[in-house]
């Protein structure tokens, strides 16, 4: 019975507690006796802080206590980069309560615990805090020039530059017909789970400190909280319990995750936080604010001879846990899915007084195939080449596989993109949405009196970061499995997926609905590195197919020994050990656990797995879309995604996250936008304000699942498969729009891309 | 009245009589949450926009972040816990949200059910673009919407049947 499970559209099993209203987020949990907290925050987006009063709150009913930053001042309470930590960096990081300066409007000043939400709410107007404004820097070249700094001690907003290159992109540009250079820019928005963060944090009477509401990475977060702390890691749990979305924002290590349990400690009581959503908007991380000045040069021919870009991102106003991955990944991934061999980057951090910066799903990403597409498309028509046929003469091929992308991320070793069929997953799309026609289609008078516009776009993406990770195989005492993995969840579905997984390398003797999955918890094992960089199944999963493995060995070698058969000749099946070939049931699978317990083997297996290097999906998105030009309106009339997956281990929940994902990726284009005034006020501070996709703005979204190229680098031959769905969404639709306004002369080189700022391109029509 | 005077009520809650003493400006949804402990209604603004507190007030969607708990004197209420059939399972609506994978981190997922359900009561036979306009006032940041729209078309189609 071979891998029956792994590859079928299985729905998802822990789907029942989130349609009966059963499932447990953390504002679900009421611990008897908690404490509840609100955090006094900036309202300037830079000013000197002259003083907390915490006496005007004092004696205020149900007032506990007031927290500010001289309580942890004697603590090493600075949140760590734990990833992407480029030279400069350190000067930059954020105390978890602002001392004497405060960097952007939100940030966190004083901590109110008091017996109710409302009586903190309360209290938190009468707060006292005195401030002194100073000139916010909101723009790059503020940033640059350096007039105000935010950290006048280190001399300079400037957070990092660094540069990087493969082959000689000067020679490559000696050589070129065509340079196609532009700046373009891509907009601040943010992940927006809809659940908001929020934590619970108690010393129970065992002494041990847990935290409910932790995610993402607990094991680094637990470890950062016990050095901040100085408390052995041993005496706390991060515990991780349903949460609702995350998309690279949440369960990163915020001010909130060392207040609320440093609170805790103090009043020794649980305290309780949950954020609004205005403070979500001003203080979880933002993602995407860049602007680039992008290069590439072309053969007449259309060949993609080599690039130069000059990279700079908005970082905020602090270095924040996920240090420079957004610009660093964004240069990495400039090049693309095409044999360009010789690049050279130039890449810039920049602090603003913005909310800090951090990882949106597919970080980087998006923007730079925003850039580079854009590029192609204008290359294409100085050419007088079609768009479909200038990426063909450059995609990687299957043939060129490995492709070495270099080494263009000071922070890691150099890398390569293992294995891809782009050829294929652009022919995808470009099938699918019929363009050879569509192409004509679109450039004649319409109907509905729109200008009409097809947009292509290809991408390359990584996945399956390591170091590695560790899983346990355990056979239950009634022989179903235990599963118990380091990675954390946000509404992936893990729990079906994994048990997909842990059933096949099991032979399937154990239908995944016998399958528990315990995964999360800071405690639950040791070596968990988390889930980001889409490596949940991609590593996480290739540990459990090991640890499986081994339990299937252990179990199988001490039933032969007891039954005096060979290993070989015994099959699992059905929740019972057969002989090969017979259907009678020797025993059934938890009397074999009591025969390994008699033999003196545990009924468990632990692995890990430690991948080769991050294994790259590719993909090709395809928009066709009408403008409206009296409006600035857009309409999407078909969106085709396909993305090479390497294996799709549950093809329903592949085509979700596409799905998923691309409707973020295409709403973010006209929708998502975090704006800012000159003073550092965040403009849009409601979802009134910052709006977001509806079910009624983009129905008409399809994807494509391949499996053309499964990974080399882990035993399941999967690759990540939540971020392909939003990485080219920028690219295609820029793309799609700037083709349907070329007869009006405009050119698409800043997102976002709403009714407004569309107007503000198109030409007045002549009067008639 | 101030807002921390407590006032009593009387309303039915998923079928059952409930009576309470409550703060005035306790709103619904903190009065379903934290009173009744009847978490499924979630709150992902409080302001009004997101649709995650959707409840059944007399049969018609409403926000409950934005009622206070006085308002549905009288009134009846039901809850994403209110949907179960009597023995237990899946309604038709919640059954097809599996079986079409309209679920991802499940946050949105009780407010969807809600306003769908109102809108299957209403009009058993929605199109596609009904089923997205009354769903227009729910957010989901997760599924993108489609496989939403095709659990309740399914639901619907299979209701006929
Ligand atoms: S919580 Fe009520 S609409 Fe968002
Ligand atoms: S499933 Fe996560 S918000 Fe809808």
């Amino acid at each position: 019975m071979n891998a029956p499970f792994v590859g079928q559209p299985v729905p998802r099993a822990e789907d029942v507690r989130f349609l009966t209203g059963r499932a447990r987020y953390v504002d679900d949990i009421r611990p008897e006796g908690a404490l509840h907290a609100v955090i006094a925050r900036s309202p300037y987006g830079h000013a000197r802080l002259l003083g907390v009063n915490k006496a005007s709150i004092e004696g205020l009913p149900g007032i506990v206590g007031v927290i500010a930053a001289d309580d942890i001042a004697h603590l090493p309470a600075e949140i760590p980069i734990r990833l992407a930590p480029l030279e400069g960096f350190q000067r930059f990081l954020q105390r978890p309560l602002a001392s004497d300066r405060v960097r952007f409007v939100g940030e966190a000043v004083a901590l109110i615990v008091a017996t109710s939400r409302h009586a903190a709410e309360d209290a938190l107007e009468q707060l006292e805090v005195e401030y002194e404004p100073l000139p916010a820097v909101v723009t790059y070249d503020a940033a640059r020039e350096g007039a105000e700094l935010l950290f006048p001690e280190a001399g300079t907003n400037v957070a990092t530059r660094y540069s990087a290159s493969m082959g000689d992109a000067d020679a490559a540009f000696a050589r070129a017909d065509l340079v196609i250079e532009r700046h373009m820019t891509a907009h601040r928005h943010t992940a927006l789970p809809l659940e908001t963060r929020g934590l619970i944090a108690h010393e129970e009477a065992d002494g041990i400190l847990r935290c409910w509401g932790a995610t993402k990475v607990t094991q680094w977060n637990r470890r950062a909280l016990a050095v901040m702390l100085g408390r052995p890691e041993h005496s706390m749990d991060l515990i991780e319990v349903d949460v609702g979305g995350g998309f690279g924002a949440k369960g990163e290590f915020y001010p909130e995750d060392f207040l609320i349990p440093f609170a805790a400690l103090r009043f020794g009581a649980p305290v309780k936080w949950i954020e609004d959503r205005r403070e979500h908007l001003l203080t979880t991380n933002h993602s995407r604010e860049m602007e680039a000045t992008v290069a590439i040069a072309f053969a007449r021919d259309g060949t993609m001879l080599g690039m130069r870009a000059k990279v700079s991102a908005d970082m905020g106003a602090y270095v924040r846990t996920n240090g420079g991955v957004v610009p660093a990944k964004a240069a990495q991934f400039l090049p693309g899915p095409y044999r360009m061999k010789d690049v050279a980057l130039d890449v810039e951090a920049l602090l603003t007084n913005k909310t800090p910066v951090g990882t949106l799903r597919g970080p980087g990403r998006y923007e730079a195939h925003f850039f580079r597409e854009r590029l192609i498309d204008l290359a294409a028509e100085e050419l007088g080449l079609d768009p479909a046929e200038i990426r063909r003469r450059n995609l990687l091929r299957p043939e060129d596989m490995p492709w070495s992308i270099g080494h263009l991320v000071p922070y890691e070793p150099p890398s390569a993109v293992d294995s891809s069929d782009v050829p294929a997953a652009f022919d995808a799309v470009t099938d699918a949405i019929g363009y050879e026609e569509l192409r004509w289609e679109v450039r004649k008078p319409q109907p509905d009196g729109r200008l009409h516009g097809i947009g292509l776009a290809c991408f390359v993406e990584s996945s399956g970061a390591g170091p590695s990770e560790t899983a346990r195989v355990e056979l239950r005492e009634d022989g179903g499995l235990r599963v118990i993995s380091g990675v954390s969840t946000q509404g992936q579905g893990h729990q079906t997926v994994l048990s997909q997984i842990a059933a096949d390398a099991f032979d399937g003797g154990v239908p995944p609905s016998e399958i528990e999955l315990l995964n999360g918890t800071a405690s639950l094992i040791e070596g968990g590195f988390g889930t980001y960089h889409s490596r949940a199944v991609v590593v996480g999963g290739s540990a459990i197919h090991l640890a499986a493995r081994s339990l299937r060995a252990k179990l199988l070698r001490v039933a032969a020994a007891r039954l005096q058969l060979r290993a070989e000749d015994l099959v699992l099946a059905e929740g019972h050990l057969r002989r090969e070939g017979s259907v009678q049931k020797l025993a059934a699978l938890a009397e074999v656990r009591g025969w390994m317990r008699e033999a003196g083997e545990t009924p468990d297996a632990t692995e890990t797995f430690k991948p080769d290097g991050r294994t790259y999906t590719c993909g090709a998105h395809a928009a066709h879309v009408a403008v409206d030009t009296e409006t600035g309106q857009v309409e999407v009339l078909r969106y085709i995604a396909s993305e090479d997956v390497g294996r799709a281990i549950n093809p329903l929940m592949v085509h979700g996250q596409a799905i998923g994902a691309a409707v973020q990726g295409i709403g973010a284009v006209f929708l998502d936008e975090l704006v800012y005034d000159e003073n550092g006020q965040l403009l849009t501070g409601s979802l009134a304000d910052y709006l977001v996709a509806t079910s009624s703005c983009f129905p008409n979204i399809e994807s494509i699942t391949l499996e053309n190229s499964p990974s080399t680098l882990n035993p399941l031959g999967a690759k990540g498969a939540g971020e392909g769905g939003v990485v080219a969404c920028a690219a295609a639709i820029a793309n799609a729009i700037a083709d349907a306004l070329r007869p009006l002369g405009v050119e698409i080189n800043h997102l976002p891309l709403g009714p407004d700022r569309l107007l503000r391109l198109i030409p007045e029509k002549p009067a008639p | 009245m101030t807002p921390t005077e407590s006032l009593s009520i009387t309303l039915s809650v998923n079928g059952a009589t409930v009576a309470r003493e409550v703060p005035a400006r306790l709103s619904l949804a903190d009065f379903l949450r934290e009173e009744l402990r009847l978490t499924g209604t979630h709150l992902g603004c409080e302001h009004g926009v997101c649709g995650a507190c959707t409840v059944l007030l007399d049969g018609e969607p409403v926000r409950a972040c934005l009622m206070l708990a006085v308002q549905a004197r009288g009134h009846s209420v039901t809850t994403v816990e209110g949907l179960t059939p009597a023995g237990g399972g899946l309604t038709p609506l919640q059954a097809a949200f599996q079986r079409h994978h309209a679920v991802q981190c499940g946050f949105c997922t009780p407010g969807m059910l809600m306003t769908a359900t109102a809108l299957l009561a209403g009009n058993p036979s929605p199109s596609a673009e009904q089923v997205r306009d009354a769903l227009s006032g729910n957010i989901c940041r997760c599924t993108g919407y489609v496989q939403i729209v095709e659990a309740v078309m399914d639901a619907a189609a299979g209701a006929e049947a």
